[in-house]
């Protein structure tokens, strides 16, 4: 695309009558000359085959009544079906949560807002859901403009800080709800993060290894801009230590020697929080490195200017520097969470139900032999569809504040 | 009253900036020692209850007892854990390497054809590695180990490529030379020529040196190799006979077997690594200002010219440092061998051997210590070149 528009103004500015007709554009970005026209004709013939193949294979080979079959599973792994309103009342919430903070942070209600609110009903329309689930998901869109209109009616002055109380909130009482406390037989039985799995556990997994990596990075990569020795040579040590070996075996040496670590009679950490640890300590010397170069891009100026201010180490740090150096590498943050969301597959290889460890399972039962490929498409594009939205709005994000125009 | 510069006012000691930063550097120290301490006392304590010496590598002098699925050096079970270790440290490398230089070239080709005038070739590119990068790399691996090389047919009704290459659940067979006796002595007239076409590439440089018109270099010194080579191999009475596979009953015979784990890995690997190579090298190659291609241009140089001395020595110097670490990703990475079964050094060491002695800090020092020297000597190594192609300034 890129390419395609700078030939375009490599050259003087077409009329506009050629500018948009369909000949003109062919000629120019298909057939410009012999050999991009046998160039053309090649990625035709390989479409072709690639299309073929797929559409083939998806709907005349492939045998789909796997994924029906063990959706829940897929969603929520062992979580018991009984407390499964617990999860529809915490997407619920999610859904009223994102509706005010929309509000409060961008204060309008633009295309994006209105693509995010159709997802439930795009969702509503997948085939095998049934009405309770197609309810659940139309009460989801409710509560989300419910609370983008409410948050008009709130007398709000700092806007940002409510954001982010409104979410510390929800975070809280999402555990809560998910958790549960009280006595087995009570309104809400405890429920342990073993049982918690499938699309639920690696989003959660995902975004607690986010939120709890990032101060940890952004405090290594102060360390390391450091003019005090110790602190700078331990976030080195610390840094280049981590990035130096796999995740994988941080996660086995968190599931095998925790445990080592801890005095006797410690109470047993659980599995999945001990990969959470893994997970989260391995991030933060990435998250570190790259909030480095957002450091090391501000200019010396600036720390001049804030100490002539005579704004404190502190103050200058938190309220000149960050700001700028975070900024400054949106993109490759976002790159590490989407990588931190794609790394979290590897619990499924220390025994948690993850979304690819559910996979594992289901391909295990004998009923769903041989469906390797469907269910492993299935949760490559689940995986996908997380991914890629969170690059595309970093990108949104990235021209909005307009990194690299100033 | 007495008057006092503010120069010489010391400010109270909690807010003196050098007491504060002793003083929260010894706090950290502190800290950290003490947190070290306290894990490693406990640590020890607890491995005193299991074994009769707390840390000690002399269990790697014993008889493994295990079997390795493929191996590049001689091994059985009879052989010691230290050499099973070994071999799964070969393991690795042998990924790492042929991972590095295939995903290198695909990511070379596919970040050239994003940067193609043509639209679909673009596109093309551009789907590829937009879909290859979000998605996670255990999920492709398990994919394409289970959901593909799994999937082949039996080896009877193998998919034949011209080569022959067979393509069956057993794995890959592949032609594969096999020496005979006049192979060292082919391998010194190789040597040899490589000799001569380096003392050929000097004398061209310095030609082109004194004239100003630098000849071909590195396609002379090509071309000298492989002259001798061609000769050496005439002449010497066949250094190497190809070995091809065939068919002979439920399996194939001859030829060299690439187990499907390892292709598995393998072919993983290079896709997803490649997407990210791509990037890479496109944002190296639009990273070199449209004014130097122009300027080349006005200067005269073909296209050809235009790209091979100037845009792409500028290119390399933004793409060297993170090709590094998509190098060093696609090594770590291959640890991720465990879950579809190809015996790398993690599995071997961190999964067999392991499980085996209950030697959890030994194994893990070892493993880490490993992939630690591995990265920092690519570092060194790529740091190293990176400074000779540096941006020379005034």
């Amino acid at each position: 695309m890129t390419s395609a528009s700078d030939a375009q103004t490599d050259r003087s500015v077409l009329p506009i009558t050629e500018r948009y007709t369909l000949i003109g554009w062919l000629r120019r970005n298909l057939f410009s000359d012999a050999f991009n026209s046998i160039l053309t004709l090649v990625a035709l013939v390989f479409l072709f085959f690639v299309a073929r193949n797929l559409l083939r294979w998806a709907f005349a080979t492939a045998e789909w009544g796997v994924i029906p079959a063990n959706f829940n599973l897929i969603m929520r792994g062992q979580y018991p079906a009984t407390e499964a309103w617990r999860l529809w009342l915490v997407i619920y919430l999610l859904g009223a949560v994102v509706g005010v903070t929309w509000r409060l942070i961008s204060g309008q209600f633009s295309g994006v807002a209105r693509l995010l609110l159709t997802i439930p009903f795009f969702l509503m329309l997948i085939p095998f859901f049934s009405m309770g689930t197609r309810l659940n998901l139309f009460i989801t869109a409710v509560a989300s403009a419910a609370g983008y209109y409410i948050e008009g009616y709130l007398p709000i002055q700092r806007r940002g800080r409510a954001a982010v109380y409104f979410i510390l909130a929800y975070l809280v009482i999402m555990l809560l709800l998910l958790r549960g406390f009280g006595a087995d037989d009570g309104p809400m039985p405890p429920v342990s993060p073993i049982l918690w799995g499938g699309l639920l556990l690696s989003l959660l997994l995902a975004f607690f290894g986010i939120t709890l990596s990032f101060p940890l990075g952004v405090a290594l990569a102060l360390g390391r801009q450091s003019h005090l020795p110790a602190i700078r040579v331990m976030s080195v040590i610390y840094i280049e230590f981590i990035r130096g070996v796999p995740l994988i075996s941080l996660l086995f040496m968190g599931q095998v020697m925790l445990q080592l670590f801890l005095p006797d009679g410690f109470p047993l950490v659980d599995r999945v929080l001990r990969a959470l640890v893994a997970i989260t300590l391995f991030s933060a010397a990435y998250t570190a490195e790259n909030v480095r170069g957002g450091l090391q891009s501000i200019p010396r100026g600036q720390y001049e200017a804030a100490q002539a201010l005579g704004l404190s180490a502190y103050q200058s740090t938190i309220n000149i520097i960050l700001p700028q150096a975070l900024r400054a590498v949106i993109p490759v943050l976002v790159g590490q969470f989407i990588s931190l969301f794609k790394d979290t597959t590897l619990v499924a290889l220390v025994g948690i139900f993850d979304l690819l460890g559910i996979a594992r399972t289901i391909l295990a039962n004998p009923d769903w032999l041989g469906t390797h490929q469907e269910v492993y498409a299935i949760i490559a594009v689940l995986f996908w569809i997380f991914s890629y939205s969170m690059s595309y709005a970093s990108r949104r994000l990235e021209r909005r504040l307009g990194v690299g125009v100033r | 009253m007495q008057n006092i510069h503010a120069s010489q006012v010391r400010p109270p000691f909690y807010r003196d900036e050098r007491v504060l930063g002793i003083f929260s550097q010894v706090l950290v120290v502190v800290i950290v020692l003490g947190l070290g301490l306290f894990f490693f006392s406990n640590m020890i304590s607890g491995l005193r209850e299991k074994h009769s010496v707390a840390i000690s590598f002399s269990f790697l002098g014993q008889a493994a007892g295990f079997d390795i699925g493929e191996s590049l050096i001689e091994y059985s079970r009879e052989r010691t854990y230290l050499r099973a270790f070994v071999v799964g440290l070969l393991n690795t490398f042998q990924v790492a390497i042929l991972g590095i230089i295939f995903a290198t070239a695909l990511g070379i080709l596919i970040g050239v054809m994003r940067l193609s005038a043509n639209f679909l070739v673009s596109r093309i590119a551009s789907v590829y590695i937009d879909i290859f990068r979000n998605i996670p790399l255990l999920v492709l691996l398990i994919f394409w180990a289970q959901g593909v090389f799994l999937k082949l047919p039996r080896v009877a009704e193998a998919i034949v490529l011209p080569g022959p290459i067979f393509l069956s659940n057993r794995g890959v067979a592949i032609p594969w030379g096999i020496p005979t006796d006049s192979w060292p002595t082919y391998l010194l007239v190789l040597a040899a020529g490589i000799i001569l076409g380096a003392v050929v590439a000097y004398f061209l440089r310095e030609q082109g040196k004194r004239t100003g018109r630098m000849p071909l270099v590195t396609l002379w010194f090509l071309v000298t190799v492989g002259a001798v080579g061609l000769v050496g191999w005439i002449v010497l009475p066949q250094p190497m006979t190809i070995d091809q596979p065939f068919l002979e009953g439920f399996n194939t015979q001859g030829g060299k077997i690439l187990s499907q784990q390892f292709m598995a890995l393998l072919s993983g690997l290079i896709i997803y690594t490649a997407a990210f190579i791509a990037e890479v090298v496109r944002a190296g190659i639009q990273s070199v200002s449209k004014g130097q291609r122009e300027a080349a241009t006005a200067l005269g140089l073909t296209p050809a010219q235009t790209l091979r001395l100037v845009i792409f020595p500028q290119a390399l110097r933004v793409i060297i440092p993170p090709l590094t670490s998509q190098y060093l990703n696609l090594t770590k990475n291959s640890s991720l061998a465990i879950a579809i079964g190809y015996p790398d050094l993690f599995a071997v060491a961190g999964n067999t051997i392991l499980n085996q002695t209950g030697r959890e800090i030994e194994m893990f020092t070892m493993i880490m210590g490993t992939y630690l020297s591995l990265s920092l000597l690519t570092s060194l190594l790529m740091n190293a070149y990176n400074r000779r192609i540096r941006l020379v300034e005034r």
